[in-house]
């Protein structure tokens, strides 16, 4: 009887506790060891999963880059469009069918630089949607060229003396454009995250959620920031937990 | 036979123009969603939507630029809406990549390009027809494309509902190619009553959910569509896809792919194809036109008949695809093509194509701004047998 138990396939192998909202012949994905993105959809599937709504009505819209990769794993409706253009995708799918509930997830360069125009009015049109942005402060897919979210004087392979740029604060763009939730989180902050997804999901207008995640193979290496683990640590370490900040005072400087 | 819906028709003559025309024709036909970044002279087809559509269960969004217009009508068209943009030659440019997005996911949409005078800025209140290759070519890729191009507010209001029809029975993005005097030009226009006006509804998918597969092409080489929110958890990507639409990025499946999406058009060809033709038996010089320039023509080719020259006229209703089966046919029978255009020469290498040195082509060129004079085009087609085989 007992050893029946323990051969039990249940017991043996239970199922991955996100599967049933991944395209598991899709999986392994593409991303790196060390890389946040696979958290962060490990923490939105777990907000999706608590947050009691239709997951037939749920579409995710990305855009290009290493996060516009997570459309193509979620078993929803899913689409993956064009190089910063997931907003406008995504409103006008919800415009076409206000019934569903539309998340744009994709990375700082695709959101931020070629997407920016975008961002700020669905911000300012306040569009019933939730964009969910990982900010690995610098373009990943492309081999790690600088990105308007990368910090002042880090160094990238198309600013290899330093970058010369200010760094967006993004929460601030986001409220300043008239963002009905911002939060700012780290992929180390799993249960903060999941949780805060879950409240953006829940709130009628334009939510935002940006995800700082290591990128150990373009960024952290380049700049001697150790691996996807010491990121981590970083930012557990570093990280100040401040509810209601004035989202003007929250722009990150360079760790190092 | 479907029918339009009734809310949409307004039954009865009107004297209005292309523009507008082209609005009443997107309603009739059964768009409920329109994106657009207002653009000369393109501009009066999204105010006379914006008016009209929330008494007909519309909806239109003014978006900040025309990247996002020519997308968010993709949107729209997955959660199951027939949708349409509108523009001109500069906002035409920055659409070419979602022409080609369109393309790849096979999205039904028109896209609508009132030409006016180009490069760049050009001469934005003045016609010119400038944009005919860019509407073939101007995605990166191959891929198969419809192009429309309407003469008379008549016809903005006619084809743009045959420019839905095809959009939804393809599902490929149909261009409608306006000129600024087409689409300013005002004349009498008649609407029928909805029973008369066939419209094409989405080919969407009947079976169950397990064998769907989403770009399963039936036998004409088009698949069916499935929409948002109906449990089919469908993924759409402008990567190379599989049948079941996953990113599949191997050399076979790319061939398999573009192959289609180029097939499905042009095996598709003598279906699409649609040209008006006068006087062309037994003539020696064929006059090629399409948009204005096929009534800029008329006194031209009249005066040549009048001196006894045997001149046939042939006008590009559908100009992509071309009509390259019935100019080769004609290429054997007449001396000359005639091809009058407000550009240097776009669908004249086209018709020089099939002609393949059977006949001459000679194009009138026109930098635009104005239209051609007849006199010029008369010109052409006296002077056209010159030298001809």
């Amino acid at each position: 009887m007992v050893e029946e138990q323990l051969f039990d396939e249940e017991v043996a192998a239970p199922a991955n506790p996100i599967e049933s909202l991944l395209r598991m012949d899709r999986i392994p994905h593409i991303w790196c060891p060390g890389c946040g993105i696979g958290t962060t959809v490990n923490c939105f599937i777990r907000a999706l999963q608590t947050s009691g709504l239709n997951l037939d009505k749920v579409a995710v819209v990305s855009g290009i880059g290493c996060t516009g990769r997570v459309a193509g794993y979620l078993d929803l409706d899913s689409f993956h469009t064009t190089h910063g253009r997931a907003i406008p995708f995504a409103t006008g799918l919800k415009l076409a069918n206000p019934e569903l509930k539309v998340v744009v997830y994709s990375g700082d360069g695709d959101l931020t630089a070629i997407g920016g125009n975008h961002f700020i009015h669905a911000a300012r049109r306040n569009v019933d949607m939730t964009v969910i942005l990982v900010n690995n402060m610098i373009y990943g897919m492309t081999g790690g060229q600088v990105a308007p979210t990368t910090p002042l004087n880090a160094t990238a392979s198309t600013t290899p003396h330093g970058n010369f740029e200010q760094t967006f604060n993004l929460p601030f763009l986001a409220e300043s454009c008239g963002a009905v939730y911002v939060a700012r989180w780290t992929a180390s902050h799993v249960r903060h995250l999941t949780k805060s997804i879950k409240e953006a999901l829940g709130k009628k207008g334009f939510s935002f959620v940006e995800i700082l995640a290591p990128c150990p193979t373009l960024f952290s290496r380049r700049n001697k920031l150790g691996d996807g683990l010491d990121q981590m640590e970083y930012y557990q370490e570093h990280a100040e937990i401040r509810h209601g900040a004035d989202t003007k005072t929250v722009g990150m400087d360079f760790q190092s | 036979m479907a029918t339009a819906d009734p809310i949409g028709v307004l039954t009865g003559a009107h004297f209005i123009d292309g523009d507008h025309a082209c609005s009443e024709g997107a309603i009739a036909a059964g768009c409920r969603f329109v994106a657009g970044y207002p653009i000369t002279p393109s501009t009066e087809v999204v105010e006379r939507i914006a008016e009209r559509f929330p008494f007909v269960g519309g909806v239109f969004i003014q978006m900040e630029d025309e990247i996002a217009s020519s997308i968010a009508i993709q949107g729209a068209a997955w959660a199951g809406k027939k949708t349409m943009t509108v523009t001109s030659g500069p906002g035409f440019s920055l659409m070419m990549e979602h022409i080609g997005l369109a393309a790849m996911t096979e999205t039904p949409l028109v896209l609508v390009d009132v030409q006016r005078a180009g490069p760049s800025t050009g001469l934005p209140t003045m016609p010119a027809q400038g944009d005919m290759m860019q509407a073939r070519w101007g995605s990166h890729g191959d891929y198969g494309i419809i192009a429309l191009c309407p003469n008379s507010p008549q016809e903005c209001f006619d084809l743009t509902i045959k420019a839905f029809n095809l959009a939804e029975q393809y599902r490929v993005p149909v261009l409608f190619m306006m000129d600024e005097c087409v689409g300013h030009m005002i004349e009498r226009v008649v609407i029928p009553s909805a029973d008369k006006i066939e419209v094409t509804p989405r080919r969407m998918h009947t079976g169950s959910k397990e064998e769907y597969l989403a770009f399963a092409p039936k036998a004409d080489l088009v698949p069916d569509m499935v929409k948002a929110g109906d449990g089919y958890h469908m993924h759409v990507t402008g990567l190379t896809h599989d049948e079941k639409g996953y990113p599949n990025m191997t050399v076979g499946t790319q061939a398999r792919l573009v192959r289609r999406l180029v097939d499905k058009i042009k095996l598709n060809a003598e279906k699409i194809v649609d040209y008006r033709e006068d006087g062309v038996e037994g003539a020696d010089i064929v006059v090629v036109t399409y948009g204005i320039t096929s009534r800029t023509a008329l006194p031209a080719i009249e005066q040549a008949r009048s001196e006894g020259l045997k001149v046939g006229h042939l006008r590009l209703v559908v100009a992509w695809p071309f009509p390259e089966k019935r100019i080769r046919e004609l290429s054997s029978k007449v001396k000359a093509f005639v091809v009058p255009e407000l550009n240097f020469g776009q669908m004249t290498l086209e018709v020089e194509r099939c002609a393949a040195g059977r006949a001459n082509t000679v194009c009138v060129p026109h930098a635009g701004g104005t239209v051609h004079n007849p006199k010029d085009i008369y010109e052409a087609i006296r002077d056209s047998v010159k030298g001809a085989k």
